[in-house]
């Protein structure tokens, strides 16, 4: 839904990450950026594209892009579980799924000419990773 | 508006306010509470939990939040000190004047402090409120000898704290000659003392305490024999008193022995004031209990709705109690219910005595022989529910008693046997007062879990004993209601993994996008993937990562290894049974050498290497697999290692060569994939080295042959493999394996280890060997066909990934970046080697 939103916005400002065919079907790479890294992900079935940061805020590990994507609800909202500890995150809106106060960054995508483009600014830029919640794994 | 004062805010009084809000109609009524201590109401039963970190906000019974949303004016810090009858006003310690209509008195009790002399010297403590386990644990740590006063229900509770805070010797002393002198009778006191001093614990009956030793501070006790103990601390448990001096005061009756006396509808002598919990005496008792707590509770609060609040007018009285309690003390199970002490002239006794394992068990029977009177058990209580129900609904004891007195064995019987023919009346939770008919009709209401028939019934949120009763009853009922218990996938198959394997067998599905397209919804998630991953490759055993099937694999099969800390992984190439040449072990090290890895040896007698940069471990396995390794399949839920120990090739007592046969069955079973991961050994002779009876599937050399065990387990809840089949030539053993394996793989739940699954399989053992060796299913000739065909599949799967370069393609960190490795890893020095930087 947010990449045709953002596909011809001129405020966003895009970077190339990758060729379509690098990306496995149902699952995730992981871009770099700079410094940064972006966890880059391609539902199959509804040919949709999603981003969001690597790092697993629950053990800060750089693991999103590993880990198992898939959906839940009525409404098949798109997620993705880390592959630590299985905490699993809304690929739409960053929240943690899993009954934790993490949030996640969300990045648009959108794909031309089969190079897939991610914009350089979160949506929810105003998502903080919680370094105090420490809280143990399960 | 009828203004209701609960006056204590202790478990009952909560307990009160919560029933109010749940039954008392709306608006007629409002409740004020007043509460002694500076915390709202919490649950002293686990009072001891607290000392191994349980948090006071986890022991509170509702937070201060709770009372707003019901309007329940909540006064803590603050106590009644007179109460004006005729006037009906009550004044508090802070100087309130609170008008009333009705006041319920819920002031509990304070701890009972025997006359003995100094007990106001610094070090001595009482055990009753969170504060007391405050400055006990605050004292305590520079204690070496600490003694409890009292071997009752709660000294011991108090000596259990002691032992947990860590306090080095801790003493026990009672007054009367055994321990739990109101639970126990002679031989039942000294089994629990014989194991509690087994446990550490030093107790000293039959010892009249006069005085406490030392200055200002505690040196020890000396007791009326004279002799004495030295000590650094007391915390004196010797019973309760009712507090009972703001009703005195207001000249209502107490008992001789304290307690504000009630009558069934828990009211004292003034219509208006009534009287509920350990405050309360009822036909001259005294109940330290929560249970009956809870029932007066339940008592005054109908009574006060009928005759005051205009509602429903029910009736209910309070008719006594049964004291009947279980309870696990360091360790030990001890229970008594019924009268435990009825004599040989009033009842016949069945003992039960095993003093290698400190055990005794004790029924009191009717003369007659057909019903349980009351009867104690230490060191195993695993039948109590079971003869509690006998006892409390005078249920007919079956012929032969020996079934009753036994610890319950596994696999005997199906899971809610003996629930069936309890009466609808029989009390399942005694601490909220549900009942069998209760929670059959909760379960028909559509409450089918545990956790929501928690919710909906409270039943198993007071002590929690009663849950496991909880969850055979709501099998045992949605089975008479003709409905399985459902046993889906997760909300993107709507089917059981047993149904779903018959699925994707019959329609010859090969991916999970066409099982869900066929059979599922939505997009699949972290619980059905591997689920329907793994059946793939139990039914195809095709390469996992092919056909687009890498991201429906869990996260170490998508890159077969192990992530570990820091986003790494874990190397283990398959050694099988624990056989390795020089040569092999020189390629291992110089592949952990020049990718700098960390080595350890495993519990499964294999080498493994951890820190391997994700986009590395091509090139490793490609170092490994050229010098003559395969794939070890560590990553997967698949069979792991076949453990030997080196048998008769060298050893003197060894019976057959265990070695061989280890190796022959691992490179067997290797790559086969199964519900969740499958451990193996062969031991060459019964000295048993190498552990075959804690594996899934263990071998023990005999000197006819083999004996053959399954569904042993080690972790987290160890169990014994049980024989299957004994003196077996190998080519006999490794049909019968092939069938058990087949049967676990077709019918386990997701994730169930062999252990488990044979738990919960009607018939247990016994069934599993009519299944398995005398073919009772007509299956086992298809088991070992199909067993043949997926093991003629197998391939190496690091050989696979590495010789295809679009799989290959994915060992990369970067997508974008496929030479630079994750910068974010760390490494620091440990003993010679590295460990990975601790994760924050």
């Amino acid at each position: 839904m947010h990449q045709t939103e953002y596909i011809n916005s001129n405020d966003i400002k895009w970077f190339h990450a990758c060729q379509v065919e690098d990306v496995p079907h149902n699952g995730g790479v992981c871009v770099k950026k700079g410094n940064d890294q972006i966890a880059l992900f391609y539902f199959a079935r509804t040919d949709k594209w999603y981003a969001t940061q690597n790092l697993c805020p629950h053990r800060h590990q750089m693991a999103l892009s590993r880990g198992m994507t898939g959906s839940v609800g009525e409404q098949q909202e798109p997620k993705v579980a880390c592959p630590f500890h299985k905490k699993t995150f809304s690929l739409d809106s960053g929240k943690c799924l899993s009954g934790e106060d993490y949030h996640i960054k969300v990045y648009p995508v959108k794909v031309e000419g089969g190079k897939v483009f991610i914009g350089e600014n979160a949506i929810n830029e105003n998502a903080q990773i919680d370094k105090d919640c420490l809280q143990c794994a399960s | 508006m009828k203004r209701i004062i609960v006056v204590g805010n202790g478990m009952v009084g909560y307990k009160f306010c919560e029933k109010m809000a749940a039954k008392a109609p709306k608006g007629t009524y409002h409740i004020t509470v007043l509460g002694e201590e500076h915390r709202p109401a919490y649950d002293r039963v686990h009072l001891t939990s607290y000392i191994n970190g349980t948090s006071a906000e986890q022991l509170t019974m509702a937070p201060v939040s709770w009372y707003e949303e019901q309007g329940i004016d909540l006064h803590l810090g603050d106590a009644g000190v007179s109460i004006d009858r005729e006037n009906k006003i009550l004044f508090t310690q802070s100087g309130l004047e609170l008008p009333y209509d009705i006041l319920v008195m819920a002031t509990g009790s304070a701890a009972m402090v025997p006359p003995i002399h100094g007990v106001d010297k610094t070090g001595v403590f009482v055990y009753r409120t969170i504060d007391d386990l405050d400055k006990i644990m605050d004292y305590a740590k520079n204690v070496k000898k600490a003694a409890v006063l009292g071997g009752g229900l709660l000294g011991l509770e108090a000596a259990k704290a002691m032992v947990d805070i860590g306090v080095e010797k801790t003493y026990v002393i009672e007054f009367a000659p055994k321990l739990m002198p109101r639970q126990l009778d002679d031989a039942g006191g000294a089994v629990l003392r014989s194991k509690l001093t087994a446990l550490g614990l030093r107790v000293h009956t039959r010892k009249h305490t006069y005085q406490v030793l030392g200055k200002d501070r505690i040196t020890g006790i000396q007791f009326v024999d004279e002799s004495e103990l030295s000590l650094d601390m007391l915390v004196i448990s010797t019973g309760i008193n009712a507090r009972d001096e703001l009703a005195k005061a207001a000249g209502l009756a107490t008992g001789s022995r304290g307690g504000i006396i009630v009558d069934d509808q828990m009211l004292t002598e003034d219509p208006s004031i009534y009287a509920i919990g350990e405050c309360a005496v009822h036909g001259g008792m005294v109940y330290g209990l929560v249970a009956p707590g809870y029932d007066m509770a339940e008592v005054a609060m109908t009574h006060i709705i009928a005759h005051h609040l205009e509602g429903e007018n029910k009736q209910r009285t309070f008719t006594g109690f049964d004291m009947s309690t279980k309870l696990k003390l360091i360790g030990v199970d001890v229970a008594s219910f019924g009268d435990p002490f009825l004599t040989a002239d009033k009842a016949q006794h069945v003992i039960y005595e095993d003093k290698v394992n400190g055990i005794y068990k004790r029924l009191n029977v009717s003369l007659d022989g057909k019903y349980l009177l009351g009867g104690v058990m230490v060191g195993e209580a695993s039948q109590y529910n079971n003869l509690l129900q006998y006892y409390k609904n005078s249920m007919l004891l079956p012929e032969a008693l020996d079934s009753l007195v036994f610890p319950e064995q596994k696999g005997d019987k199906p899971a809610g046997a003996g629930l069936a023919a309890l009466p609808d009346g029989a009390l399942i939770c005694s601490c909220e007062g549900v009942t069998k008919a209760d929670i059959c009709q909760a379960v028909k209401d559509g409450h089918e879990s545990v956790d929501a028939l928690k919710k909906c019934t409270k039943a198993g949120t007071g002590c929690g004993g009663c849950v496991p009763m909880l969850k055979d009853l709501a099998a045992m009922t949605l089975k008479t209601m003709g409905k399985e218990v459902r046993k889906d996938i997760c909300e993107h198959f709507t089917y059981s993994r047993q149904q779903l394997y018959d699925l994707i067998r019959l329609d010859k599905l090969s991916s999970f996008e066409e099982v869900l397209d066929k059979h599922g919804k939505g997009d699949g998630c972290e619980v059905c993937k591997p689920v329907v991953s793994s059946l793939l490759a139990s039914t195809l055993n095709e390469m996992i990562l092919r056909k687009n099937n890498d991201t429906a694999q869990d996260s170490n099969d998508r890159f077969l290894a192990n992530i570990q800390k820091g986003g790494t992984y874990s190397v283990v190439p398959r050694i099988a049974g624990g056989e390795i040449t020089p040569d092999k072990l020189l390629v291992i090290a110089s592949v952990a050498k020049k990718y700098n890895l960390y080595t350890k040896i495993t519990g499964g007698q294999r080498i493994d290497m951890f820190g391997a940069h994700l986009s590395d471990l091509p090139f490793i396995w490609k170092e490994l697999i050229d010098a003559g390794f395969e794939s070890g399949h560590a990553y997967g839920k698949s069979l792991r290692t076949v453990k030997s120990c080196v048998g008769s090739t060298w050893c003197r007592f060894g019976l057959h060569d265990s070695v061989s046969f280890a190796i022959q069955i691992e490179n067997r079973y290797k790559g086969l994939r199964a519900p969740h991961k499958l451990k193996s050994a062969v031991s060459g002779c019964i000295r048993e080295c190498a552990e075959a009876q804690s594996k899934d599937f263990g071998i023990i050399a005999t000197e006819k042959g083999w004996n053959l065990y399954v569904c042993g387990n080690g972790g987290s809840k160890p169990q014994h493999a049980l024989l299957l089949a004994q003196d077996l030539d190998s080519e006999t053993c490794i049909r019968y394996i092939d069938r058990f394996l087949m049967y676990y793989i077709k019918t386990a739940d997701p994730l169930t280890r062999t252990a488990t699954w044979l738990n919960k399989l009607e018939g247990g053992i016994d069934y599993l060997r009519k299944v398995v060796v005398e073919d009772s299913l007509g299956k086992c000739l298809e088991w070992e066909v199909e067993m043949q065909t997926i093991l003629s599949q197998y391939e190496c799967e690091w050989k696979a990934a590495i010789e295809d370069p679009n799989i290959r393609k994915r060992f990369a960190h970067f997508v974008n970046a496929p030479e630079q490795k994750d910068p974010t890893i760390e490494f620091v020095p440990m003993r010679d080697q590295k460990r990975v930087l601790e994760w924050q």
